[in-house]
């Protein structure tokens, strides 16, 4: 067996696996404080891509196109959470779930038909050289994006640990009622978090977007991202990185070494049933707390 | 064996669905309408079976549409002289078959946690059915073609027939599932749906009910993939199974009403003929610039909109609506 392809693979893997836990962020951060699962999740990662590139594409100066792209984020997190959340709350979960659902229809079909359904190239001006590390070769730009991840892992740590929105974050993911007698306005917490998500899905978007372009398949990157919280646990950010490195490098190795036996395209499901086998053995995933519910 | 008000008033407008026939004129509304119709309203009755009555939500429908309609393939084209109708029978429990193993989970998991456990099932079919040629007879790309069809030496060979075969089997199973869910079966379905513990301690075998309730959704579901392959499309891909279907039909029932034998034909006759009406409008506003790109995403739009406004305002879905306005009992009355 060649070590040096072997460890250039696994790294590759890892790399990707980093991206997808960029979307798994988003998805725990509203889940953690509301409890609800944000399918919309990918199709905010395409808004945010999409309108980010087409004013970059009219003209508008990067940081300006990032700062008018944020705004729209926070707006839409703001909706979103007094148009679709709060009139279900004290649903099912899976009622809020299929409101994801629906929204994320609603997301797609309005950033096309704003911004159309061509497909735009993305350079955040980062060279992708391949660095040589002794036999290897790696991707410049997974190691920036790996970065990246980095940094908003420690911010997001930060905010939850030391400042008091972030405090009251923790406080309504712990007991909503216990929080609401303390004086905190749900509300105004889940329009914060769903404008941190947003946050979260327009870095993701532009660093997912520069890999693939910016089209309508970069709000699969949900499908992806769905199986890294089932390992990691819903709750968890520590879970979304560890759980996201778990399926990009075995979802990588499968496909390069077990994919050409059964001609390729294993990587379309693989995370899967990794996710599914380990869910029989563990239902709250590797960091999630015993408190959600399950059966 | 006694019918019940609601049995007679399915079996009245399935009479006269079929007595419609010859007052049709145009092929175009069986081909293009009535027959996928029937067909997306089975699927989503299999789907509402498992996720309006017995509470486990799937987002993996398209799959066992897949595996009904591929098995069925299989059957006709491996074994020579195989009626159709035992064909169908097979498939159907083929795919029951499938449901079980997928279901497992569905023993540990609740809520999404099964949900997204569903899209296991969604990729690896797609991905089995792409990849072995042999579930397609040997096509390279998986596409399968529909044999030529035939019922006690007729040949299924005209949309008024498809329309008729479809009609036909559609109602016997709707028949059945309208039994089903007013008697014990339903019954234990939405004890475990509405509580589990409470289920339990009142005698209900968990285990069984779900593991049942996936069989019968699967089944149901499987012969909607085969009616919807032969009967409606006649040439079929993997692809056309995917997951985008696999919401539609969870759209349907939401839209339809969940919990709802109804439900799940209004909510089909809203998303067959949603498509066709938003491209006659656009046609009619828009002239030239309209294009059906276009109709995608506004229908797209659209149809997330409603989802989120039935969850809110209507959760019970077109079928309560029409409760409310006391059609069934006018129905009931005339018919």
């Amino acid at each position: 067996m060649d070590w040096g392809f072997f460890a250039g693979v696994a790294i590759a893997g890892l790399l990707v696996g980093v991206m997808y836990s960029l979307v798994a962020i988003g998805f725990v951060l509203i889940y953690k404080t509301s409890g609800v699962l944000n399918f919309a999740q990918g199709a905010m990662v395409l808004f945010a891509a999409l309108t980010f590139v087409s004013l970059h594409e009219e003209g508008v100066a990067f940081w300006l196109a990032f700062a008018i792209t944020l705004v729209a984020m926070i707006v839409l997190g703001i909706l979103i959470e007094a148009l679709v959340l709060r009139p279900l709350i004290n649903q099912p979960p899976i009622t809020l779930f299929m409101a994801t659902l629906g929204l994320s229809y609603v997301i797609e079909g309005a950033a096309q038909l704003f911004w159309g359904t061509q497909v735009h190239q993305l350079d955040l001006g980062i060279e992708d050289v391949p660095l040589p590390l002794n036999t290897v070769l790696i991707s410049q730009f997974d190691l920036f994006c790996a970065g990246v991840a980095g940094v908003i892992v420690a911010a997001l740590t930060i905010l939850f640990r030391y400042t008091r929105t972030g405090i009251a974050f923790r406080a309504a993911a712990e007991d909503q009622y216990a929080a609401l007698n303390t004086g905190l306005r749900l509300p105004r917490i889940w329009a914060i978090v769903w404008a941190v998500a947003g946050f979260v899905a327009l870095i993701a978007g532009l660093l997912w977007g520069a890999r693939t372009g910016v089209q309508f398949s970069l709000s699969l990157v949900v499908l992806k991202s769905l199986p890294v919280l089932v390992l990691g646990g819903f709750d968890s950010i520590a879970g979304a990185i560890v759980g996201g490195l778990i399926i990009g490098l075995t979802e990588t190795l499968a496909e390069v070494y077990v994919g050409p036996y059964v001609g390729g395209g294993i990587d379309q499901w693989i995370a899967y049933v990794i996710a599914l086998i380990f869910l029989l053995v563990r239902p709250t995933g590797l960091f999630g707390q015993r408190s959600v519910e399950r059966v | 064996m006694t019918l019940s008000r609601t049995h007679l008033t399915a079996i009245a407008l399935f009479f006269v669905m079929a007595l419609a026939v010859p007052f049709i004129p145009s092929d175009y509304l069986f081909e293009a309408i009535l027959t996928p119709f029937l067909a997306i309203a089975l699927a989503a009755l299999g789907l509402n079976l498992l996720a309006g009555y017995a509470g486990q939500v799937s987002l993996g429908s398209a799959a066992f549409m897949a595996v009904g309609a591929f098995s069925a393939y299989n059957f006709l084209l491996r074994i020579p002289g195989l009626p159709l109708l035992l064909a169908l029978l097979l498939a159907g429990v083929v795919t029951a078959a499938f449901g079980v193993i997928f279901g497992l989970p569905s023993l540990r998991l609740r809520g999404f946690y099964l949900a997204i456990s569903t899209l296991a099932a969604q990729f690896f079919v797609q991905w089995v059915l792409t990849n072995f040629n042999w579930f397609s007879g040997g096509d390279t790309s998986g596409i399968i073609n529909t044999p030529p069809l035939f019922i006690g030496g007729v040949a299924i060979d005209t949309p008024v027939r498809d329309y008729l075969l479809s009609l036909a089997i559609v109602s016997l199973l709707t028949l059945l599932a309208l039994r089903l869910v007013s008697g014990r079966t339903g019954r234990e379905f939405i004890a475990v749906r509405d509580n589990e513990l409470a289920a339990r301690v009142l005698g209900v075998k968990i285990l069984r009910v779900k593991l049942m309730a996936c069989a019968l959704s699967s089944f149901y579901i499987g012969i909607a993939g085969a009616l919807w392959a032969f009967l409606y499309l006649n040439t079929v891909e993997p692809a056309g199974f995917d997951l985008d279907r696999s919401f539609q039909l969870l759209f349907v029932i939401i839209i339809g009403g969940l919990a709802s034998i109804r439900g799940a034909f209004l909510g089909a006759a809203f998303i067959v003929v949603l498509p066709l009406l938003l491209s006659r409008a656009g046609a009619a506003l828009l002239g030239a610039t309209f294009d059906s790109g276009l109709v995608d995403i506004v229908e797209k739009i659209i149809l997330g909109v409603l989802i989120i406004v039935f969850l809110r305002i209507e959760p019970a879905g077109l079928s309560a609506l029409l409760a409310r306005l006391r059609l069934d009992r006018f129905f009931a009355s005339t018919l």
